[in-house]
């Protein structure tokens, strides 16, 4: 008696569910001319590819190996969370904007805390201000290091992934202090941040700051002057800095071919403009470039870290507009009033005026904007996410277009799409 | 195991029953999908990476193909959009395969009670395990991944065969 | 090198396009620029175009519906988040859409990062952008039906799971088989 290990009937997916098989009439004017008569190969890669970073389709027209049209597919991850967000008040929001870029949650925080409090015109206490801005950089570490790891992994550089995630865990365990949760915090809210910084936060940031800088020197040993490396990424994926502009991309991308723009710069926010900071620029816009251009910025954001470390102002961490921002537990006992406030800001939450306001700040990918328009009630009327991934990805079919097929998953990794992040 | 070195004698030779043996093979390589979808793919990742070291447990190897895996994590949210896809990918895996259930968007829809989550991907594929939370810990992971184990250490042939 | 002096956008281009400009507002250090539809694409290229302004960046296009019972001249606005990436600042073009006809021109010849933004609106609130050279949906399925961010759209809210309901739900809901 033998058993049936491998059962050789697939089972019948149901009508509804079955995916699109599209006929070639229905890609005319999408791809060239050459594909119709069956010279050129189609290929599809993804939604589930190991080297797409989540679920990116990319229909690809091949000669040979080379890339003649590449056309990306997103969606895959559309949650719904604008929609979703219009269902609640404004601070229950905050915990979905976690879940769009999930490599760098308090970036998405950030934004739209800055758009309830432009809306609203919530003041904000310099304390949280500086706490913003040293989550803000720990966040865009831990995002790049995820990047570098899986980019490197991509490329076939295996024992970067370990050792990025290794450094990442540090980071994990200092947000899991201030929020108790490792990854999707909802720290930084609006008019400040949930709590104060607990007291093993600081130790373990000076720790960690004294530690990582030797890390990074030893992903630049791996990485930085390795043949292999040079060869795969020099040269590949170039964005002109007028492309790059025309086409809507942002952050280190862009600044890997030399424009310089930085947002904490340009625009400051959260009191960016009081550290001293520099923003590294590439030259050549190619894969290799925006791998550095990461690398120095990981250093920068030490930097930055480590004067807003020392200068901690006293004081709230959160705004104490009692219309928004609820009291503090140990007050409702004392106070009816706190109870008030609480209660309601619990179940009903705050008005915002029936007008918009559109925030945008630098986060690890590029500009992230926040549009939002109040309805003078509890609730949003719209709320729209602008996302760098989003953006990138629209912009990778041209970039991608005359590359061979192995370039192209180091083209993806370079440009740092997050698929969350572009579908929302 | 505990057949395996209790009764490992002089001779080297080894008795045990089939199912044991079978199931041995299974839980101590059993090789997932390499399949990320959002957020829980970075824990999932994590418990692949230095700390917490999926290795240990006969996991280190992500296949990128369907047909040489037995377990999908199906880690993350599963929208409308890629719901066929999953299903797919399970329908091209070869039996005997399991499907764990990564977070509470996975099994439930989590957050995401809207039109485009598919409110727990129990719908598409039948689940073995659900791991809750948003994300998991890798631990929570691991423990998802051993309480599987222990069920499929339950197992026997006779159930395959009969189906 | 040598940069022209700043001009006041507003007055710029109710200068050069005295018909366009329906309502000028001004909330929190945000200027918008309420536009005639017919008319946002010559002042999208002279705002990106004349020296002085330079809006050369196109941070994101947004939507909105003000469905039920909108006081706005359309039930539609779409909005256009220029930059100036020379002088730093940024603008709001916003124009109105009736319900009825939601269409206005596309400026994917403006900004070719338009492209997908105002695919994205399409796919989202089934506004029409007329010479859009690829105007399929970007985010949901093709076959979906309806555009999901409309007011009118329900959210597709499913019940949730409670101990005193689990059996009712389990009862219609479509668990899969092997």
């Amino acid at each position: 008696m033998v058993a049936p290990i491998v059962k050789v009937e697939p089972v019948a997916i149901p009508d509804s569910m079955k995916q699109w098989e599209g006929s070639l009439e229905q890609l005319r004017g999408l791809v060239s001319e050459r594909a119709m008569t069956g010279e050129t190969m189609l290929l599809n890669m993804g939604p589930h590819h190991p080297s797409t970073h989540g679920v990116l389709r990319l229909l690809l027209e091949l000669d040979g190996e080379q890339i003649v049209t590449c056309l990306p597919d997103v969606g895959y991850l559309h949650t719904g969370i604008e929609k979703s967000i219009e269902s609640k008040s404004y601070e229950k929001a905050v915990p979905l904007t976690d879940r769009m870029d999930y490599l760098a949650p308090m970036s998405n925080n950030m934004v739209f805390a800055l758009a309830v409090e432009k809306l609203t015109g919530l003041d904000v206490p310099e304390r949280a201000q500086v706490i913003r801005v040293i989550c803000l950089e720990l966040t865009r570490i831990n995002s790049h290091l995820v990047w570098l790891g899986t980019h490197a992994l991509d490329m076939g550089a295996m024992s970067v992934f370990l050792y990025c995630f290794r450094e990442r865990e540090y980071l994990l365990d200092m947000f899991e202090m201030l929020s108790g949760q490792r990854l999707m915090g909802s720290y930084i809210r609006p008019g400040g941040v949930w709590r104060d910084l607990p007291a093993e936060f600081m130790p373990a940031l000076e720790r960690f700051i004294n530690y990582f800088p030797g890390k990074v020197d030893d992903y630049e040993k791996i990485l930085t002057n390795n043949p292999l490396w040079i060869d795969r990424t020099q040269g590949i994926g170039v964005i002109e800095p007028d492309e790059g502009i025309a086409l809507g991309v942002s952050g280190p991308s862009l600044r890997a071919s030399g424009v310089n723009w930085d947002i904490r710069k340009s625009q400051p926010y959260s009191g960016y403009e009081k550290y001293d900071f520099n923003v590294p620029l590439g030259e050549h816009g190619d894969v290799y470039d925006r791998f550095y251009v990461r690398i120095l910025e990981l250093r920068e954001s030490l930097k930055i870290i480590q004067q807003a470390m020392k200068n901690v102002p006293g004081g709230a961490f959160r705004s104490t507009n009692r219309k928004f921002v609820p009291p503090p537990r140990a007050e409702l006992g004392r106070s009816m009033e706190a109870v008030i406030h609480h209660f309601k800001l619990w179940t009903e939450g705050y008005a915002a005026p029936d007008q918009e306001v559109f925030v945008a700040i630098e986060s690890p990918r590029g500009e992230i904007g926040c549009y939002l328009h109040g309805t003078g009630g509890n609730k949003p009327r719209r709320a729209h996410f602008k996302t760098p991934s989003f953006m990138h990805i629209s912009a990778l079919g041209k970039i991608a277009e005359g590359h061979m097929i192995a370039d192209l998953v180091g083209i993806i990794g370079s440009v740092d799409i997050v698929l969350g992040d572009s579908d929302r | 195991m505990g057949v395996i070195s209790s009764k490992l004698g002089n001779m080297g030779v080894v008795t045990t029953t089939l199912d044991t043996a079978v199931n041995w093979a299974r839980t101590g390589a059993m090789w997932p999908l390499l399949f990320g979808l959002a957020c829980c793919a970075i824990e999932m990742m994590a418990t692949q990476a230095s700390d917490y070291d999926m290795s240990r447990f006969g996991m280190e190897l992500n296949r990128a193909s369907p047909r040489q895996s037995d377990l999908i994590i199906v880690a993350g949210r599963v929208t409308r959009k890629m719901a066929p896809v999953v299903r797919q990918l399970y329908d091209q895996m070869a039996s005997p395969k399991w499907v764990l259930a990564m977070g509470d968007c996975a099994s439930c829809g989590g957050v995401y009670n809207n039109y485009a989550v598919v409110q727990g991907v129990d719908e598409i594929i039948p689940v073995d395990v659900y791991v809750a939370g948003c994300p998991p810990r890798p631990e929570q992971l691991i423990h998802g991944v051993l309480t599987l184990h222990e069920k499929v250490r339950g197992e026997s042939l006779a159930q395959w065969v009969r189906e | 090198m040598h940069i022209p002096k700043a001009l006041d956008p507003v007055e710029a281009v109710k200068g050069a396009y005295p018909n366009a400009v329906l309502d000028v507002v001004q909330f929190r250090d945000e200027t918008t620029l309420v536009i005639h539809p017919q008319e946002i694409v010559s002042v999208a290229r002279f705002l990106r175009g004349t020296n002085g302004l330079i809006y050369n960046y196109l941070s994101d296009i947004s939507s909105v519906d003000y469905f039920p019972d909108y006081n706005r001249p359309g039930r539609f606005g779409v909005c256009y988040h220029l930059l100036s990436m020379l002088y730093t600042r940024r603008i709001r073009l916003k124009v109105y859409l009736p319900e009825d006809e939601p269409v206005v021109p596309t400026v994917v010849n403006v900004w070719p990062a338009a492209n997908w933004l105002e695919r994205e609106i399409y796919d989202m609130m089934g506004i029409i952008f007329e010479g859009h050279p690829d105007l399929r949906r970007v985010l949901m399925p093709d076959d979906w039906d309806g555009h999901p961010l409309r007011r009118d759209a329900p959210l597709g809210y499913e019940t949730v799971m409670f101990s005193f309901n689990v059996d009712e739900i389990n009862k219609h809901k479509p668990y899969a088989q092997e």
